[in-house]
């Protein structure tokens, strides 16, 4: 059964800062947000596995750090692997006596769509499997913003990047977002859940609830990237928080098998709202917004059928 | 030390014997041949309750020594082993964890790389480590793989060193073959490896960021730290064989002689192979009245270039056996590209040949070792410039 916790309101949310300022990370951007807010959700007592990434590069530049956890950089596509080795460290050195076995350490490991949907899949798969007591976050900025704004298994159908431009053959991408919910949820893992920057207190609920499961636990976080999306920097929360009204984005969670909307959406804005704002859609014609928001009532008719009832209306003008 | 029970166990048992005996705390390991046994008998012991450790079955070699690295960022005694194609797969890992100085002893079983596909014996695997930034041994005896083990935690774990270490034997020849091994016991092991965190360690109480972005302006430096390191590495050593014959009784050098006193030619090798230039010097070459010696390297990297150099200087012609290929380099197998550099840079004007034998597990037989003292004899009353410039392939089908 799923637990539920008194919801929490931005007053909940500790004021103290985990997450320095003073970082390189764009103005504007999205995996800024989450990183802030996660780490205050996460409280002192974790350790952070950082893979490869736009956040990896930008708030660690030697000597000096945004982070306030101890935190660790390994590489591209083994953020989960390493946090399976730290998380075993702990363990068995709790085990033996050396960490005093009441000592809370939650081990946290983050990753970029890149690292996460494609190169870091199978670390992703292998710790999930093992059961290794570990939180992964997902930032997904739906391409590698880091090198670029080249196409990743998460770039959206349609979106353009440098490696699926507009061209007189191409129209942006031609293929699906992999679905890595799905992929998490096959591994049965006792806890999966979306987040997005503009819910603040839904995030806060999310990752406090996913540090305390023991187990595998996962979370899918919607990160609009102002260079990559061709976004205005000041409208990164208004992007986010259109993702969810236009059902683009759904913030849900499974516990223990049991799925659940936590933002339920009455009425649905076009998705045409959400494409406009951003350039990486500029090109797209009638036909093909049409299509993208058939796509999108698709996999919202899903999602109230796995609920059981309409928690994500109908589109309204 | 004397009267100590010995076991027969193979080179790969040997080594699960010694990190048994070095209380690992973290085994992240992916099976590969022939290093596979290794890991089998160290789950068997931590199955039976006979060593307390967390094994982690990882989903790949990238990911073995990905979670080492995690695990000993914890703070946790880490070992790992793997083979050939397992060590082509944790390359990019390799040298993240020399450049974050994490002390992980990972033991190889040296296996020929595809293709085309070969799980026999050859240096290619270790060659390809060879500039990762870890500290390289190779034993010759599973005594000494057994010991070597325990002689790479004392050396990885030095404060001034923090530098992982690889621990290699040849594959089947080694791996697979049994000898009688006196193993050393836990108690006795920790008294020469205590379990003490002498590097920085993940731990909330005490934030610190590992693995940060260095740019053009600080890459540089952590670069020549390691060069520091590796240096100190050496020094490492010959206390450590020191503490360690005082402690155990038996003696390891950076190099072992063998009938060089008197010698005037000699042969270089590492590996196995070296026991059968050992029997050849004993059983053919002295009978024959051949002042023939072994040099064989055990410790690869640091490279002992001043031993070896001093050593050459002295002889009449060097022949250096490499189970390995350098493709298109200037010299052959990487063996004779260390040897002849460390002789070069010293003004020494012995010939120096260089035979590339036994890949992909040809066997290197009596009939090859005496081909190759043959070549290296003929160069005797020679000086450098008559070697010829191009390696012999030895038992190669041309």
């Amino acid at each position: 059964m799923s637990t539920k916790p008194k919801i929490p309101t931005i007053w909940d949310i500790p004021r103290e800062e985990l997450f320095a300022p003073g970082h390189r990370m764009c103005q504007g951007c999205g995996a800024a947000i989450l990183m802030r807010h996660i780490t205050k959700a996460l409280g002192k007592d974790a350790i952070i596995v950082e893979a490869t990434g736009c956040v990896e590069v930008t708030t660690t530049v030697y000597p000096q750090t945004a982070w306030k956890h101890p935190w660790l950089h390994i590489a591209f596509e083994n953020a989960a692997a390493g946090a399976s080795g730290v998380e075993a460290a702990i363990k068995a050195l709790k085990r033996k006596g050396v960490i005093p076995k009441d000592k809370k350490v939650k081990v946290v490991a983050i990753g970029g769509d890149g690292g996460t949907f494609d190169i870091g899949l199978q670390a992703l798969s292998g710790m999930l499997e093992r059961g290794h007591n570990v939180l992964y976050i997902v930032y997904d900025n739906e391409a590698y913003m880091n090198t670029g704004i080249q196409r990743s298994g998460a770039t959206p159908y349609k979106a353009w990047t440098t490696t699926t431009p507009v061209g007189k053959v191409w129209r942006g991408e031609w293929r699906p977002k992999k679905d890595i919910m799905g992929i998490v949820l096959a591994h049965r893992v006792p806890y999966a859940a979306t987040v997005n920057p503009a819910y603040i207190t839904d995030l806060y609920m999310k990752v406090r609830k996913a540090v305390e499961i023991e187990g595998p636990t996962f979370i899918h976080a919607f990160s609009p990237c102002t260079p990559g999306w061709r976004i205005d920097p000041a409208l990164t929360v208004t992007v986010a928080r259109l993702a969810v009204q236009t059902g683009v984005w759904i913030n849900y969670e499974v516990e223990n098998g049991e799925f659940r909307v936590t933002t339920p959406v009455s009425r649905r804005k076009p998705v045409r709202d959400y494409l406009k704002l951003q350039g990486r859609f500029r090109h797209l014609t009638e036909e093909e917004i049409a299509e993208i928001q058939r796509m999108v009532d698709e996999e919202v008719e899903r999602i109230n059928r796995l609920v059981g009832k309409t928690v994500i209306g109908p589109v309204v003008k | 030390m004397a009267g100590k029970k010995k076991l027969p166990l193979s080179g790969n048992t040997a080594i699960a014997y010694a990190a048994k005996a070095a209380d690992v705390d973290v085994i992240s390991a992916y099976p590969i041949t022939p290093q596979t046994t290794i890991v089998e008998k160290l789950a068997e012991f931590v199955a039976n309750g006979e060593l307390n450790a967390e094994v982690i079955h990882v989903e790949s070699e990238h990911s073995a020594l990905s979670a080492a690295v995690g695990a000993s960022a914890a703070g946790a005694r880490v070992f790992t082993a793997s083979s050939s194609q397992g060590i082509a797969l944790m390359y990019e890992i390799m040298f993240i964890a020399s450049s974050m100085r994490l002390p992980i002893v990972m033991a190889m079983a040296t296996r020929a790389l595809s293709a085309p596909i070969n799980i026999w014996n050859d240096h290619g695997d270790f060659m390809a480590a060879s500039d990762t930034g870890w500290v390289m041994m190779m034993a010759h005896t599973n005594q000494e793989a057994h010991d070597d083990v325990i002689l790479a935690y004392k050396i990885a774990e030095h404060p001034d060193v923090l530098l992982p270490v690889i621990t290699a034997i040849d594959g089947y020849f080694m791996s697979h073959t049994i000898e009688p091994v006196e193993p050393i016991e836990r108690e006795e092991a920790l008294k020469f490896i205590p379990k003490k965190v002498t590097w920085r360690v993940l731990d909330p109480d005490n934030p610190v960021t590992m693995g940060p972005l260095g740019t053009p302006e600080w890459y540089y430096e952590f670069k020549r730290q390691q060069h520091e390191a590796m240096k100190k590495a050496r020094e490492v050593f010959d206390e450590a064989t020191k503490e360690f014959e005082k402690t155990f009784g038996r003696n390891y050098e950076p190099v072992e002689y063998f009938m060089m006193d008197d010698a005037e030619y000699a042969l270089v090798a590492m590996g196995s192979v070296a026991g059968n230039v050992k029997a050849y010097i004993v059983r053919e070459a002295r009978k024959r009245g051949i002042k023939l010696g072994l040099i064989r390297v055990k410790l690869f990297r640091p490279f002992p270039a001043e031993e070896i150099a001093e050593v050459i200087s002295n002889l009449k012609a060097v022949g250096v056996i490499d189970r390995a290929l350098a493709f298109g380099s200037s010299y052959g197998g990487p063996l004779y590209g260390d040897t002849l550099s460390a002789a070069y840079i010293r003004g020494i004007d012995t010939p120096i040949v260089n035979f590339v034998a036994g890949l992909g597990g040809r066997p290197v037989t009596f009939h090859d070792i005496k081909t190759m003292v043959d070549a290296t004899l003929a160069l005797d009353g020679k000086t450098r410039k008559d070697v010829p410039k191009e390696p012999y392939f030895i038992g190669v089908r041309e």
